[in-house]
């Protein structure tokens, strides 16, 4: 059944801070960071930061998990008269796309006109995500995984990428094209920190960081804020650009996902897969669509092999046949038409959180938007449906599906 | 890839904490006895041990004595200690339990090479005393 908030909404402002390698943007702080991508995207929508009356976060309102945002620090830090809604998407970087969804609660509730969803992102040595399992002190729960040495997200995304080749006849080389193929579309991106082309033998020679997963399999550690604005589709129509219209949205997931990230309890199929069945049927369901439906993918790539995963749990090809979907070039965006390749959906038009930069999720959200703007620096042709997705990560995971207006 | 002998990360490097649901199963392990949670209602086995049976939601619970034994169902190679970024070979192995159908450990493996580490490949416990007199059960090929 359609989605009963299907339409209603957009994205009207997206903004940004440079992208920054790991620890380089100190003596920057976070707020600082955070307010000049909020009022970056203010400036993109057309309206002042004072306007904004709603914040609609992920991660519980974290900034790479260890500094936490705080809703009346960026009132005060932006001037802003009042709030009438502040809520946060549970867990981790998998609710990005799902924090658009809370936006549209919100929004269609009435309690608030504009809001912003935000990720500001400082890897101070003491912060690094890549280790965070490693460095949290013992409790419990983690007593179960952490002396295995299990000490980051790419480790636990490495046991699960070698289950799937096991019961499917998974290459590495099919990790090595998704990062060759995104990477293939940054060369133009003023802002992208791996511009490079990338060979094969470049990244046959890449570290083995948790075989099977080398060090090009693994995303970029950055530092950075990109903020987005949402807000009614009648105000929507007085902003600066064409609205990114909310077609649907869903957060979630099924128990056999179980506790991912801290656990590795889930049963054959779902062990080697990316927890996305269950948000992924929703949405589709929501909308009426399918992911042949979708003219671009904007596909977290925290670590390579979970955006094969996902195509899979999409329905962009069948379980087990990721391998060969993506090894035919199907990622690929090609220039020179504006389209895909050999009958696929472009994937990370952007570069991705592999190869442009890692914000959680966020940059994947701003080139969805840019894309059904027909703005995009590597603008699909004709784009009317942009898929975002959010996670692996511990549930909810989520996606979203947004329209050309 | 050529690795060499896998090895147990340093039991001295290693911590745990415990709470009352899943500190019978640290104990049992001080006396070299490998358990899992079962509950005392349905018999249905989970791990790590919760307080409530997900199945059947009971208090009750078992910690019946295992065979030691388990297979290895997935597992990455690691070749950096994560405490001080050493060279250190070492296989962090995801097991199923013999004795505890749908229950899981995450341990490392020894024994054997670690290119030689498969899915399928059997195993047996292996205690590695860790810091504050805890023992971790790993296992051996």
């Amino acid at each position: 059944m359609a989605w009963v908030n299907q339409d209603k909404c957009a994205i009207v402002g997206v903004g940004a801070t440079d992208y920054y390698v790991r620890g380089k943007s100190w003596p920057r702080t976070i707020n600082d960071m955070a307010a000049e991508a909020i009022m970056n995207a203010c400036a993109d929508a057309g309206i002042s930061h004072k306007q904004i009356d709603g914040f609609s976060y992920y991660s519980t309102a974290g900034a790479g998990y260890l500094d936490k945002f705080d809703t009346a620090s960026l009132m005060e830090t932006l001037g802003m008269p009042h709030i009438s809604w502040s809520a946060t998407l549970t867990s981790g970087g998998g609710g990005c796309p799902g924090a658009i969804g809370l936006a549209t609660a919100g929004l269609m509730n009435e309690d608030c006109t504009y809001t912003v969803t935000l990720m500001a992102l400082q890897q101070l040595p003491q912060h690094r995500l890549g280790v965070v399992f490693g460095a949290a002190a013992p409790n419990p729960e983690n007593s179960f995984l952490q002396p295995s040495g299990l000490v980051g997200p790419g480790h636990l995304m490495s046991v699960l990428a070698r289950r799937h080749m096991h019961l499917y006849g998974t290459t590495q080389d099919a990790f090595g094209e998704v990062v060759m193929a995104t990477r293939a579309n940054t060369h133009n991106r003023p802002k992208a920190v791996r511009k490079e082309p990338l060979t094969k033998e470049q990244y046959d020679a890449s570290v083995m960081l948790a075989d099977p997963l080398r060090r090009l399999d693994f995303c970029l550690e950055t530092d950075g804020a990109v903020a987005v604005i949402t807000t009614t589709m009648d105000r929507a129509k007085d902003c600066r650009h064409k609205p990114a219209v909310v077609h649907a949205a869903a957060h979630g997931g099924q128990r056999e996902w179980g506790r991912a990230f801290a656990w590795m309890g889930m049963p054959d199929p779902h062990f080697a897969s990316s927890g996305h069945k269950f948000t992924a049927d929703r949405v589709w369901a929501q909308s009426g669509l399918t992911a042949k439906d979708m003219d671009v993918a904007l596909i977290y790539d925290h670590f390579s092999p979970m955006v094969l995963m996902q195509l899979e749990d999409y329905g962009f090809c069948e379980k087990g046949e990721g391998n060969d979907y993506v090894l035919s070039g199907k990622l690929r965006y090609d220039p020179a038409t504006g389209k895909g390749v050999n009958g696929g959906v472009p994937v990370n038009t952007h570069g991705g959180n592999l190869n442009e930069a890692y914000i959680i999720g966020m940059t994947h959200i701003v080139e969805g938007v840019e894309q059904v703007r027909g703005t995009a620096i590597n603008q699909v042709k004709d784009a009317e449906f942009a898929l975002v997705s959010g996670g692996p990560a511990s549930l909810p995971v989520s996606s979203l599906i947004l329209r050309k207006d | 890839m050529t690795y060499g002998p896998a090895r147990a990360l340093p039991g001295d490097q290693i911590r745990i904490t415990t709470n009352p649901d899943t500190e019978p199963f640290w104990q049992a392990a001080k006396e070299g006895r490998l358990t899992a949670c079962q509950c005392g209602e349905c018999g249905h086995f989970r791990m790590p041990p919760t307080a409530i049976c997900p199945e059947c939601g009971s208090r009750a619970k078992n910690w019946p004595t295992l065979p030691g034994t388990a297979t290895i169902f997935s597992f990455a190679i690691c070749n950096k200690n994560p405490k001080n970024g050493e060279d250190y070979v070492y296989v962090p192995v995801v097991v199923d339990l013999d004795g505890a159908p749908g229950t899981r450990l995450n341990a490392n493996v020894s024994g054997c090479d670690a290119e030689d580490v498969h899915i399928g490949m059997k195993v047996s416990v292996d205690w590695t005393p860790i810091q504050d007199g805890w023992v971790l059960p790993n296992f051996k090929a």
